[in-house]
C-alpha cells in the first residue's frame, strides 16, 4: 500500500545553483530508487526564513510530493540528517482532503497559465 | 429634590452593541484541509507576537482548530511563521 507524501527541505544559502540542482537530484534518484512515484517537484528559489537557523537567514526551499511505501520515509529521513547540505525538513503525510486541495490548486494554476 | 426620576439620560445614544454571532469560517467555507505553506492566510489566525489565537476570539470549531494548531506550527518548524515576533501586524 502507498501512501501519498509531502516533503519541503530547506537548503543552505551558500550553495551555488549548480548544487541546489544537484542536491535536488539527488533526493528525486533516492525516491526513485525505492520506487517511489514522484507527482510533483517545485522549487520555491531562495527565500526569507522567518528567524535565522544555523546563523543564515535565507535558504532554498524544495518540495517533494511522491507516493511511496511507508517504509521509505525512514530511509529517506536518514538521509536528510546525514545530509549537511539542508538545513531544515518536513515529511508529512497527506489525507484524501489534502490530496483533493493539491489537485485543485494544480488546476487552477495550469488554468491561470493556459489564460 | 422635587423630581425624582429614576431614568438615566444620555446626551449621546449608547451603543448596545448587537453581539455578532461568531462562527467558523472554515465549516461555512467548507474548507477541509488547512495548508501549512499558505502563511499570509495563517497569519489571520495569530497574533502579533506570533501566537496562536484562541477559539473563544475565532469562533474555529475545535476539530479545526486541532487542525490549524498543527499548520502554524509546521509553518513555524519550516521558518515560513516565526516561533517569537513583535509587531507582526
Amino acid at each position: 500500500m502507498t501512501k501519498h507524501y509531502e516533503t519541503v527541505f530547506i537548503l543552505t544559502p551558500v550553495l551555488s545553483e549548480d548544487q541546489v540542482k544537484e542536491a535536488v537530484k539527488k533526493y528525486h534518484d533516492f525516491l526513485s530508487e525505492k520506487k517511489a512515484e514522484i507527482v510533483v517537484s517545485e522549487s520555491w528559489g531562495l527565500r526569507k526564513l522567518a528567524y535565522p537557523i544555523q546563523k543564515k537567514s535565507s535558504g532554498f526551499y524544495q518540495l517533494i510530493e511522491f507516493n511511496a511505501e511507508p517504509n521509505v520515509i525512514a530511509d529517506l529521513e536518514v538521509a536528510y540528517k546525514r545530509d549537511e547540505r539542508l538545513i531544515r525538513f518536513l515529511t508529512i503525510s497527506l489525507d484524501k482532503h489534502a490530496v483533493a486541495y493539491r489537485e485543485r490548486k494544480r488546476a487552477e494554476k495550469q488554468n491561470a497559465q493556459k489564460a | 429634590m422635587a423630581q425624582t426620576d429614576s431614568e438615566i439620560r444620555y446626551l449621546t445614544p449608547i451603543n448596545v452593541d448587537v453581539k455578532k454571532k461568531k462562527y467558523c469560517r472554515f465549516k461555512k467555507h467548507g474548507i477541509k484541509f488547512i495548508d501549512y505553506k499558505d502563511a499570509d492566510f495563517l497569519l489571520k489566525f495569530i497574533n502579533e507576537q506570533g501566537k496562536i489565537l484562541p477559539r473563544r476570539l475565532t469562533g474555529t470549531s475545535l476539530k479545526y482548530q486541532r487542525k490549524l494548531a498543527k499548520a502554524i506550527k509546521r509553518a513555524r518548524h519550516l521558518a515560513l511563521l516565526p516561533y517569537v515576533a513583535d509587531l507582526l501586524k
